[in-house]
């Protein structure tokens, strides 16, 4: 089981990164250390680093400057500048109400998505990766080795046999088809099953259980706010994963009714290159620029939890 | 759970007994949820697709078991080929040149020679929020040469840049999209691993004149050999599974970007644009094994060379 051990060699990577940001002395002692040693910051590194920070931004800014253009000066002006009129607000509005207003249906559809999809598979990942860490039960290992090999099965070899299951059972089409496949995270229950096995001490267990507490009520009233800070990391990748779903939608659904944003926006685009498409760039641009918006706002706020939870190597869908 | 209201010696033993029997399997209360869901959305669709790989749909008489026949089709097919060629070539150029840039922003950042290090840190991973169709979207718009910057740039030099969304190009112009988005979430897996390494490692290796570069080559990498493997691991898989963004840019560059283009576009147009749903199960199954065993290749290189230190 080598997979095991490198998996479970991340997460504690990325646990004890937590534990280290928390805690403020080592850090400074670590810049402290170095200052007065032989390292200085160093200006031509700064400027590397800069020409990189320039790549990430650039088709950002790109975005934000040209959600207040006009489709007119979308084609006649300097990409990466201001140019006619301020638009944005006028864009905003017309991305708004769009035939009968589907871009803010879309928006609501990937709402409901995000929180039955990802509080969902957040929820199961908790209770399952719980169980592997404080019971031992029969088939535990197998049930181990089973979800530990899923990983290693591609999500998008599996989307067009899922989609000819989900069309036997009559489920393509609905929400359910994109809120069932996401309620699957196997990296959310590895994380939730190393936090937990340090996280909760396991004679707290048992001290409930003599006072009588049943195991469900323990889990919902102790464990749980031990596991905090380990749901919230699963939480995030879930939430980045369902909002940003695109080939799983495409797929399943055949009418806009119940597309997420992605495949709206996407759909859009397509537009204009079909016969008598009406061309809708500005719409596109700000409408991409909508979509993004919430999800960056959310990664800036939370950042101290993604930093610790990346190392874990999440599934990159 | 274990408490009794009896008295009496024999019933107390059996329903502590019973009780301790409930235990046992209180665990699959917890699981069973998840499992449930997992063998429905997982399990379920892997055993239906082999079995669908198996038949073949004819003109006459519906389906009929076939074997291996479709996957002695796919294997002499120069579409999946090609298309999977095409991923390899990806791979090899894309992941280590975006491996490499991540793994040297991670070092920059944790050397503490940089001005203003969180704000790199946050906006190199920015991109990792942004949607892969927004993304796509967004550089799809800027590759354009008749508008967009590649035709400000021409108009402005009076130059003739190659076309990225040209036939010849577009490949690369995809791997600087995938780079895009997934070179700061890399770099953060390698950072985070980074900042584990005991401070006094380091110490003890200037005091013996070690330069900064050796104590990135002798100490550093090794010490994230495990977060390497994993970040190569999941490019890996990732890069197999190329989709989105080709299937996006198709709209914009149908003639440079063929329905075969990667293995899942072809498995994805034969199902949807073909009817071919056998074929393309075993399209499917194929690519699957091969990146179950690509990735396990990956990980045991990189675990042998650890156990040869």
């Amino acid at each position: 089981m080598t997979t095991e051990a490198t998996v479970t060699e991340a997460i504690t990577t990325a646990r004890g990164t937590e534990r280290r940001a928390g805690s403020r002395q080592p850090r400074l002692h670590r810049s402290v250390r170095r200052g007065s040693t032989v390292q200085r910051r160093s200006i031509l590194l700064t400027i590397v680093m800069g020409l990189l920070a320039l790549y990430a931004l650039l088709p950002l800014f790109w975005l934000l400057v040209n959600s207040t253009k006009t489709q007119r000066a979308l084609f006649s002006s300097f990409g990466l500048w201001f140019s006619g009129d301020f638009a944005l607000w006028d864009n905003i509005v017309q991305t708004l109400t769009y035939h009968d207003g589907e871009f803010v249906r879309w928006f609501g559809n990937t709402l409901l998505y995000v929180v039955v999809g990802a509080g969902g598979a957040t929820l199961l990942a908790t209770l399952a990766g719980y169980a592997l860490a404080k019971y031992d039960f029969p088939g535990r290992r197998a049930v181990f080795a089973v979800v530990l090999g899923a990983v290693a099965v591609p999500g998008t070899a599996l989307a067009v046999p899922t989609f000819l299951m989900f069309s036997q059972l009559g489920l393509t089409n609905t929400p359910w088809a994109i809120i069932l496949p996401s309620l699957i995270s196997p990296f959310g229950l590895y994380l939730i099953w190393v936090y937990a096995s340090d996280a909760v001490p396991s004679e707290l267990l048992e001290a409930a259980r003599i006072d009588g507490s049943g195991e469900f009520r323990t889990f919902f009233t102790v464990s749980l706010r031990l596991l905090a800070p380990g749901f919230v990391t699963v939480l995030l990748f879930t939430i980045v994963a369902t909002w940003n779903n695109y080939f799983l939608p495409l797929i399943m659904l055949s009418e806009s009714t119940w597309y997420p944003l992605t495949v709206g926006l996407n759909s859009w685009n397509a537009q204009a290159t079909t016969a008598g498409g009406e061309a809708i760039y500005h719409l596109v641009i700000t409408g991409s620029l909508l979509t993004i918006v919430p999800i960056v706002v959310a990664f800036l706020f939370l950042q101290r939890y993604w930093q610790s939870g990346l190392a874990a190597g999440s599934v990159k869908q | 759970m274990t408490t009794t209201s009896s008295t009496a010696r024999t019933p107390m033993r059996t329903s502590r007994r019973r009780a301790r029997g409930r235990q046992r399997w209180i665990g699959w209360a917890f699981v069973g949820p998840f499992m449930a869901v997992f063998a429905l959305v997982l399990v379920a669709p892997v055993v239906y697709s082999i079995g669908l790989s198996l038949f073949r749909e004819q003109l006459v008489g519906g389906t009929a078991f076939v074997g291996l026949e479709n996957y002695g089709t796919a294997l002499a097919d120069p579409k999946f080929w090609e298309a999977l060629g095409r991923v390899v070539l990806f791979l090899v150029v894309q992941v280590p040149i975006m491996l490499g840039i991540a793994l040297v922003a991670s070092l920059a950042i944790d050397s503490a020679r940089l001005f203003a290090s969180s704000f790199f840190r946050i906006s190199i991973f920015l991109p990792y929020a942004v949607p892969a169709v927004v993304a796509t979207l967004m550089w799809g718009f800027m590759y354009g040469t008749r508008f967009g910057l590649i035709g400000n740039l021409n108009d402005a030099f009076g130059i003739e840049l190659p076309a990225p969304l040209s036939g010849s190009w577009v490949l690369a112009s995809i791997g600087n999209i995938v780079t895009w988005e997934f070179v700061g979430y890399n770099m953060l897996i390698f950072y985070a691993a980074l900042r584990v390494i005991p401070t006094d490692l380091y110490e003890a290796a200037a005091l013996d004149g070690a330069g900064a570069f050796r104590i990135i080559r002798n100490i550093k990498i090794p010490a994230i050999r495990g977060a390497i493997v994993i970040a190569g691991i999941f490019s890996v898989i990732g890069s197999f599974q190329l989709f989105n963004e080709p299937n996006i840019l198709k709209s914009i560059a149908p003639n440079a970007i063929s329905t075969y283009f990667t293995p899942n576009m072809y498995a994805y147009n034969l199902s949807f644009s073909g009817q071919q749903f056998n074929y393309s199960a075993a399209i499917a199954i194929i690519m699957g094994l091969v990146t179950a065993v690509i990735a396990y290749v990956v990980q045991l290189s990189g675990s042998r060379k650890e156990a040869v230190r």
